[in-house]
């Protein structure tokens, strides 16, 4: 049985104006994700993919279909319920300088949701310090503010902060689209290890293709508010069976000047198709 | 959200600068401030002469005495005299701070007490609440106030605590609005997601995310709303509203007032007082404000054109190409006053029709090199030393006015983000015909045929409608399209792209990289692509410069350097791009007994 | 389109209104018995005062009065004076066009002069804009009685060059009448200066910041047009919202000042209609000046419309 189950998920937002109609931007997408895998989810702006990470974290309503997790419906849960679930679904964004609150040290994130759950301020302490050394990050780092820290130690930091009540899946929401070319690979990598160490799992968002093949078990393509493709990661992003697909595979350059002329062509082919 | 980028050199120094500067903590700095220190001093001590008046007065505030009537200054037992019916001035006095004083609490403290508690609940709850929230206030906002002080003057039976609660209940609008536009807009910040998926109750999330950003506005207004309780409950007490038997600085000034002639001094002592208090009121504001909200950008003079430094500018030889630039250095100067070193010693060259990719990590100064050739660097900027040299002319120190020639006709940019780059408020149309114009000394008509054809070449489908549309309705593919045809209007020599793609989806990338492919032969236009995608330098490039921290790591051409990076850098960030070939070759890890980690 | 939108807000002003009035009825029918008694003087007896309260049907459900009140209001009659008998509406309007024959002219003047030195201390910096911000300074710091009174003294009864006190219609002599409002008019630019200045040059600021007016002068628009034609553009729309918000300031100080001047105004009728009770006068006045706020920010919003799209009305 899957960790995460989706079915025919749909969200609509409402409409700008006084008697406008609710948008439905997610057509009734379903996907699953097992223990300990990493299903990618890759689209463009507008596909849908950051609403479906925002759903499966009860940040938002879904309209229609179910969203299963550990075998029960969690689409549905009053705010109290879905509390609890917050030792077990949890989440990485994109934005290393605003998901970190400026005005806590990074010890006091670290152990926020800790104490939440109803650790002690000792245990919690000590799972921070911990937490830092799993990321990466000198124990130090507990009493500085997140602005003292890179984009891509912060990053560690949010890792960190998601890890610390051990769950079982991580919503990663283009964890590394903000980051340098040579912090993503360490960051990506960090992450490969710590699903091997602990078994958790990952809804991967993204829109780099690369990015999503790098770590990703599975992938699912959208393409606005519909699920175009799924199928083992290198399957799908080496050999896609959708035309979508195909066109963001040929879309996105590659760093070699002759093997880049010859996409353009095979882009420029599917393109006349 | 669309595809994020990594923080530019601006952001970079002043997020560097904002860490450095506030270490030391709040009130240790608004102690170093004498306006702080004068101002607090100040309404101290007047306070303090307020609570201590039993002690420093022998008579009532309203014991007649009709022998002492206009007494002037200096009397013994009426050091500021008396007044019209032989009441001593300077008990009056000291008894209207202490009326001052209350009325500064309760209207402020009811303001603070409504505005802050709605604007939480307006702010931070959904759309319903807010609606209703902010339908209330606008109600209360459309009430003119003091007319409606005047008018229940019957209800409030005079009392002046009454009158002042009803003032701060029309005065919390305002602070409603401030912290209800600080929430709304920390609701939004992803660490509130965060603190929510952590599984914080809502209460809490309140109280320590949220809570701690609208301390500071707070106490701002606090202080700026004792000051206006303050005045108009001595305008009030001034026209006579409320009981004449309560001594305020509104009730002395009229009396002063109706004996101007016989005794000034009797009007000057309460303006004085009144005035004392209320500037320093603001006057503490204003110091609360700078330092609880740091220092506010300030005005420079549009059209200086690029700071350059004294002994700077290097003369250097021209040579064939179209763009030559030598050991340029660009600093920024920090709060504190440190100049730091964005870009150190930089050289590339351009030659006609050559497209050359400057490619560099954030903070490598990148755009701080393109915006410099452009004269558009901000005003915190400086040029340190070196030269650019634009087909033999030197761009280094001239001023707006010099540049402007140059700038949309022979030297054209291309912008990273599509949509902030185009003003809100006017038709995309109008904005490319006034570049289109001003570059080229067109008529409208004229101007206005060449942007729709401009936009039809750059693969718009519907140019009129696109021209007519506002930039909020256009999408942001078509932004960039509308942004390139503004830029090759007038058949540049140079071309500055800066990031052009980075803010895009990936397949309208690629059409727009085929445009600016397209154009670049069709008008043989030089190209400076600046990029952290080496993917893009591969797909149009010529020529590369690598840069890092400032300086120029290696150049050369582009098919020598992907095959042959020369030096460490270059060679660690070839490596870090995602292997094609890369894919996650171990299966899922086994569902974890109880979840521990090894 | 536009008109349904007028009409509504109209409509949301009226019953505004009319909310209010309803609720100042309510507060004032507590001093009904002592109205009666003062109307009455030296012959208040509880009988007395009883039967003209009978007469003036004063004693009937609170909601009736209301209601009857209501009645006449639509119809353009707002009863008379307890005291004059003089009829309530002109008398009213009569007020508020004083109050506001000084109101429009410093609101006009303040705007130009806030535009002028916030734009111009915005766009060039250095002196201009601490003389800008000095200027500001000065206006909030010093109260407007204050300045009221400070700017008689010197100039009218001192330099004998404006009178002090009393108000010449435009109708009758417009020399006179602009005389008779200068010195108020000064003291209430110079309190609206130091609020909208501020504002101004804080969004100007703010806009010659942004991304567009670089792009702009790479395509080699000149300084004077990105600063008039885009920047001050942009920049209008929220200090537009200032503009009336600063207006019922100065109504609210208008009030005051007027005493110093002895402007038969809208502030000193309040006043005496209040001290005295006389409850239609007082209805009349509450529901005007609720009104008069409404238009004004009627004509804000479709002002702002016009000038930014992303907020016009769909």
């Amino acid at each position: 049985m899957s960790l995460l189950e989706i079915t025919d998920l749909r969200v609509s937002f409402p409409g700008r104006g006084w008697r406008a109609k609710p948008v439905e931007v997610l057509h009734g997408v379903s996907l699953d994700v097992a223990h300990g895998e990493t299903v990618g989810l890759v689209g463009e702006s507008g596909s849908g993919k950051t609403t479906i990470g925002r759903a499966v974290l009860g940040l938002l309503k879904p309209s229609g279909g179910t969203i299963g997790f550990n075998g029960e419906t969690i689409s549905a849960l009053a705010p109290r319920q879905r509390r609890r679930l917050a030792k077990d679904i949890q989440v990485v964004f994109q934005d290393p300088y605003t998901s970190l609150n400026p005005s806590l040290t990074v010890g006091d994130i670290l152990a926020e949701p800790l104490v939440v759950q109803g650790a002690t301020g000792k245990d919690a302490r000590a799972r921070v310090r911990t937490l830092l050394d799993q990321v990466g990050l000198p124990a130090d780092a507990a009493e500085r503010l997140p602005r003292e820290f890179s984009g891509g130690q912060r990053q560690r930091v949010a890792i960190a902060r998601a890890l610390a009540p051990q769950p079982k899946l991580i919503v990663c929401d283009e964890p590394v689209s903000a980051l340098d070319l040579s912090t993503q690979e360490r960051v990506l990598d960090l992450f490969i290890d710590i699903q091997r160490s602990t078994g958790v799992a990952y809804l991967f968002i993204s829109h780099d293709l690369t990015v999503v093949r790098h770590i990703s078990h599975r992938v699912a393509v959208l393409y606005r508010g519909d699920l175009v493709e799924m199928g083992p990661a290198a399957q799908v992003t080496s050999e896609p069976a959708h035309e979508y697909t195909r066109k963001l595979l040929l879309a996105a350059p590659v760093a070699d000047p002759s093997l880049q002329r010859e996409r353009r062509e095979a882009r420029r082919n599917l393109a006349a198709a | 959200m669309e595809a994020m980028t990594t923080p530019s050199t601006e952001l970079i120094v002043a997020i560097e600068d904002a860490a450095a500067a506030s270490r030391t903590p709040i009130w240790k700095r608004l102690l170093r401030d004498p306006q702080f220190v004068v101002t607090a001093s100040i309404l101290v001590v007047i306070f303090l002469l307020g609570i201590l008046t039993p002690l420093l007065t022998q008579h009532g505030p309203n014991d007649a005495d009709l022998s002492m009537v206009n007494a002037p200054v200096g009397t013994p037992g009426y050091p500021l005299g008396a007044d019209e019916t032989g009441r001593d001035i300077w008990t009056r006095l000291l008894h209207s701070i202490n009326t001052a004083a209350i009325s500064a609490i309760i209207g402020a403290g009811v303001a603070l007490t409504v505005g802050v508690i709605a604007g939480l609940i307006g702010g931070y709850f959904g759309a319903v609440t807010r609606a209703s929230t902010e339908w209330l206030f606008s109600l209360i906002m459309t009430f003119p106030g003091i007319l409606l002080l005047i008018i229940l003057m019957p209800v409030t039976g005079g009392d002046y605590r009454f009158t002042m609660l009803i003032f701060g209940v029309l005065l919390s609008p305002g602070i409603y609005r401030i912290v209800r536009n600080l929430v709304v807009g920390v609701k939004n910040e992803l660490y509130v997601d965060a603190a929510r998926v952590s599984g914080l109750g809502n209460l809490r999330i309140l109280s320590r995310h949220v809570l701690f950003v609208v301390r500071g506005p707070i106490i701002i207004a606090a202080a700026f709303m004792a000051g206006s309780a303050i005045a108009v409950q001595s305008g009030l007490a001034f026209l006579g509203v409320g009981s004449l038997q309560i001594p305020s600085f509104g009730a002395m000034i009229a009396s002063g007032f109706r004996n101007l002639y016989i005794a000034p001094t009797q009007f000057l002592w309460p303006s004085l007082m009144l005035g004392v208090i209320t500037a320093s009121l603001v006057l503490l504001g204003n110091a609360l404000r700078d330092t609880l909200e740091g220092s506010k950008p300030t005005p420079v003079k549009v059209g200086a054109g690029q700071k350059v430094a004294a002994d700077g500018v290097a003369k250097a030889h021209a040579s064939g190409a179209l763009l030559e630039v030598t050991d340029l250095g660009i600093a920024y100067r920090g709060p504190s006053g440190q100049p730091r070193e964005v870009v150190r010693g930089v050289s590339l060259s351009i030659a006609r029709g050559q497209v050359v990719g400057v490619v560099g990590e954030s903070g490598s100064g990148k755009t701080q090199t393109a915006f410099a050739t452009l004269g558009v660097l901000p005003p915190e900027a400086v040029i340190t030393r070196g030269s650019i040299l634009f087909d033999g002319q030197e761009l280094v120190g001239l001023t707006d006015a010099q540049m402007r020639p140059l700038r949309g006709k022979a030297i054209a940019y291309i912008p990273q983000e599509p949509m902030s780059n185009l003003d809100p408020s006017y038709r995309v149309g109008s904005q490319l015909v006034e570049g289109v114009r001003s570059a080229l000394g067109l008529s409208k008509r004229e101007a206005k045929a060449r942007v729709i054809a401009l936009l039809e070449r750059c693969g718009i489908a519907d140019p009129q409608r696109t021209f007519d549309s506002y930039p909020h309705q256009i999408s942001g593919g078509m932004a960039q399209r509308v942004l390139i045809a503004g830029a090759v209007a007038s058949r540049p020599r140079l071309l500055i792209a800066d990031e052009p793609t980075t803010a895009l989806d990936v397949t309208v990338q690629a059409e727009i990289l085929d445009l600016l492919r397209d154009l670049q032969s069709e008008l043989d236009m030089a190209v400076l692509l600046v990029t952290h995608n080496f993917g893009v330098v591969a797909d149009l490039c010529d020529g590369i410069v690598v840069m890092q921290k400032g300086e120029v790591v290696e150049a050369g051409p582009a098919t020598e350097i992907f095959q042959n990076p020369q030096h460490d850098y270059t060679k660690m960030l070839l490596g870090a791009i995602l292997d094609e070939g890369s894919v996650r070759a171990d299966a899922p890890a086994a569902a974890p007994a109880e979840g521990i980690l090894r | 389109m536009m008109i349904s939108y007028i009409l509504r807000r109209l409509g949301a002003g009226l019953i505004l209104a009319v909310l209010v009035t309803f609720i100042t009825f309510l507060l004032l029918s507590t001093s009904f018995e002592d109205v009666a008694k003062t109307i009455l003087g030296q012959s208040a007896t509880p009988e007395a005062t009883a039967a003209l309260m009978q007469t003036k049907g004063w004693d009937r459900p609170l909601i009736v009065q209301y209601f009857d009140w209501l009645a006449g209001a639509v119809q353009g009659d707002f009863g008379v004076s307890v005291y004059t008998s003089l009829p309530v509406g002109p008398t009213v309007v009569q007020r508020l066009l004083v109050t506001l024959s000084v109101i429009v002219p410093a609101l006009l003047i303040t705007v130009v002069v806030s535009v002028v030195l916030g734009v111009w201390a915005a766009s060039r910096g250095g002196l201009a804009d601490r003389i800008s911000q000095g200027i500001s300074l000065v206006g909030y710091i010093v109260p407007g009685l204050l300045l009221a009174i400070g700017l008689v003294v010197v100039f009218a009864v001192r330099l004998k060059w404006l009178p002090a006190t009393g108000y010449t219609p435009f109708s009758e002599d417009p020399a006179a009448w602009a005389r008779s409002i200068t010195i108020p008019v000064i003291v209430l630019t110079i309190g609206g200066v130091a609020n909208m200045a501020a504002q101004v040059r804080g969004r100007m600021i703010d806009e010659l910041r942004r991304d567009y007016v670089r792009t702009l002068r790479t395509r080699g628009v000149s300084t004077t047009s990105i600063v008039v034609r885009h920047s001050l553009r942009n920049a209008a729309s929220p200090a537009l919202t200032v503009m009336s918000l600063e207006f019922i300031q100065m109504f609210g100080s208008a009030l005051i000042i007027e005493n110093v001047f002895a402007l038969p105004g809208y502030g000193s009728f309040a006043f005496n209609a209040s001290l005295q009770g006389d409850i239609p006068v007082i209805m009349g006045i509450t529901a005007f000046g609720v009104l008069l706020v409404t238009v004004v920010n009627l004509l804000t919003d479709l002002a702002n419309g016009w000038l930014n799209p992303k907020a016009r009305v769909h």
